[in-house]
């Protein structure tokens, strides 16, 4: 199959309608593809029932969706099974789920490390563990552009350390996790390690077998799936050794008036109705994704950042934020502007049709360590083309020009 | 409504003018804010004297929204008392709103007129008026 980028934007119903829109904010949210909208209104309109609770045949049809979306999930991350996905909201609700769950078992002087380059999603969640159960959190350092400073590992992955939870990929800087270094530091002490995956899984498949992690987590909304669904993915063991977070319908074994017992995984992490549709939605475009020419992608993208990482370099004031290397990040391009705000350079760009996110872009620590209090971010997916490049730097010079 | 609405000549006179930046001595009180969409954050300082400003004070690290809004406080803000912080609080929230007196208490307010179509934008001009009433607010009780 080749590729043309033309082509593939025809496979997204929004951007089909809105010709003159450079969305340049998948890091935030992905557009819809067809796909996964074709799959979520065939199901709301054919085999639309609550799951795992009713006998009649259209419950059976809706088991049937929810549980053939749990495998394409997993075919997608090469997952032993389906059993080992867990349908969340996101992956906020993935990690919360994980940090209540898995933080049970912590007890103070046991340690979970960190970066600071994480979204305030693989951040917060830990503080608050920190506060009920008095657990230290231990930050691993980052390097002048951005990346894990991973040359002292030795020195905060502990025999104290209970988990390591980092990035695949920074939202801000782009910048890929080195994770065989991580797994390896964190098995040398009976660690376990958490991926948050949510801006990889929309460049191409994810081998948790092959990365040798124990849970992953990520979001439809940026895999060009409806939003409101997530996954934690977790080996089977290390799944089965959880207690439950939230309890209601659907995770238990059986409930007395004395005591309850939890189902199996990945049930007993689905309390109450989960995102069915959204699931639905998200395994069909998981199955459309992995049948894209990715290499031929990779290439196009590549060739896209490069393009305007080249044509930012000349913009006088402007800094980088994350490596210079394409070959050490993803198409997740940050930069400040001297003397100009981003949310100032973004709303300029607003008016050039060029949709890319200003802030601090839900990583305050992260910023911090740059200095700076935001940055613009645009943020590249194979829809993208040579003109959305083009419209974001002719909009900068059109915000220098006003604003500078 | 454009981007060039926004970014008029008064808007970047206004935010230029860094109006009432810096730091006072003594303060009678302060207070801190921080928009959480974008990390902006103002510092008002206020000294008063029977609950009336007589010496104002802000930092500023955000956007040109922001540092106008600021900067009109700068300018105009000494004299207020609280009661009447949040009356020109509350106008930026009419203007906004689309209910704005016909008259706005401080000609500079005219100029956030255009930041009523910008839905997301309406916490970088509110921000140095809250932090302002948090700042009399400490002071008022110290």
């Amino acid at each position: 199959m080749s590729f043309s980028a033309a082509q593939w934007r025809g496979h997204f119903p929004l951007l089909a309608a809105h010709p003159k829109l450079h969305y340049l904010d998948n890091a935030a949210t992905g557009q819809l593809c067809e796909a996964a909208l074709d799959a979520v209104t065939s199901h709301e309109l054919q085999h639309r029932a609550n799951v795992l609770r009713g006998t009649y045949r259209l419950a059976e049809q809706a088991d049937a969706a929810y549980e053939n979306a749990r495998r394409q999930v997993a075919a997608y991350l090469n997952a032993a099974g389906p059993e080992e996905v867990v349908f969340t909201a996101g992956t906020t609700a993935a990690i919360n789920l994980l940090a209540h769950a898995f933080g049970e078992g912590l007890d103070a002087g046991d340690e979970v490390v960190l970066s600071l380059a994480e979204h305030h999603s693989n951040f917060v969640p830990w503080q608050m563990l920190r506060e009920r159960r008095g657990v230290a959190l231990r930050f691993l350092p980052l390097a002048a552009d951005g990346r894990l400073d991973l040359s002292r590992l030795d020195e905060f992955v502990s025999q104290r350390c209970k988990l390591v939870a980092v990035t695949h990929a920074s939202n801000v800087t782009g910048a890929v996790t080195d994770l065989a270094p991580l797994v390896a530091a964190a098995r040398a002490v009976g660690a376990r390690v958490l991926v948050d995956g949510a801006q990889a899984v929309q460049h191409g498949q994810v081998d948790v077998a092959a990365l040798g992690v124990d849970f992953y987590a990520f979001s439809g909304h940026k895999a060009f799936a409806p939003t409101g669904v997530g996954v934690l993915w977790g080996r089977s063991e290390a799944l089965a050794a959880l207690p439950p977070f939230l309890g209601g319908g659907g995770m238990i074994g059986r409930v007395t008036a004395g005591e309850t017992t939890w189902a199996p995984p990945p049930r007993r992490f689905e309390a109450g109705t989960p995102p069915i549709a959204q699931a639905v939605g998200l395994g069909a475009a998981l199955d459309w994704l992995r049948a894209q020419p990715w290499a031929d992608m990779h290439a196009h993208t590549a060739r896209l950042a490069q393009r305007l990482m080249d044509g930012l370099a000349v913009l006088p004031g402007l800094t980088f934020l994350g490596p210079r290397d394409l070959r050490q990040r993803l198409p997740i391009v940050s930069f400040t502007l001297a003397g100009i705000h981003p949310h100032d350079a973004c709303q300029i760009l607003d008016g050039h049709g060029v949709a890319v996110r200003g802030g601090h872009h839900c990583a305050q620590p992260l910023m911090d360590c740059f200095g700076v209090a935001g940055a613009v971010r645009a943020s590249l997916v194979p829809y993208n083309d040579e003109a959305d490049v083009g419209a974001l730097l002719a909009g900068l010079k059109d915000a220098m020009r006003k604003l500078g | 409504m454009s981007a060039d609405d926004l970014y008029q000549q008064d808007i970047l006179d206004l935010a230029n003018s860094a109006d009432g930046a810096g730091r006072l001595g003594a303060p009678d009180g302060a207070a801190q804010g921080d928009s959480p969409l974008c990390g902006d954050r103002v510092r008002m300082e206020v000294r008063l004297d029977g609950g009336h400003i007589v010496a104002l004070a802000h930092e500023t690290k955000g956007c040109l929204l922001c540092r106008a809004a600021a900067a009109a406080i700068g300018r105009r803000a000494v004299g207020l008392d609280a009661a009447r912080v949040a009356a020109l609080r509350g106008e930026v929230a009419e203007l906004f709103a689309g209910q704005a007196a016909a008259v706005p208490s401080w000609p500079e307010l005219q100029c956030f007129e255009p930041v009523r179509a910008h839905r997301s934008r309406h916490g970088c001009v509110l921000l140095p008026f809250d932090v302002l009433a948090a700042a009399m607010d400490n002071a008022n009780r110290a």
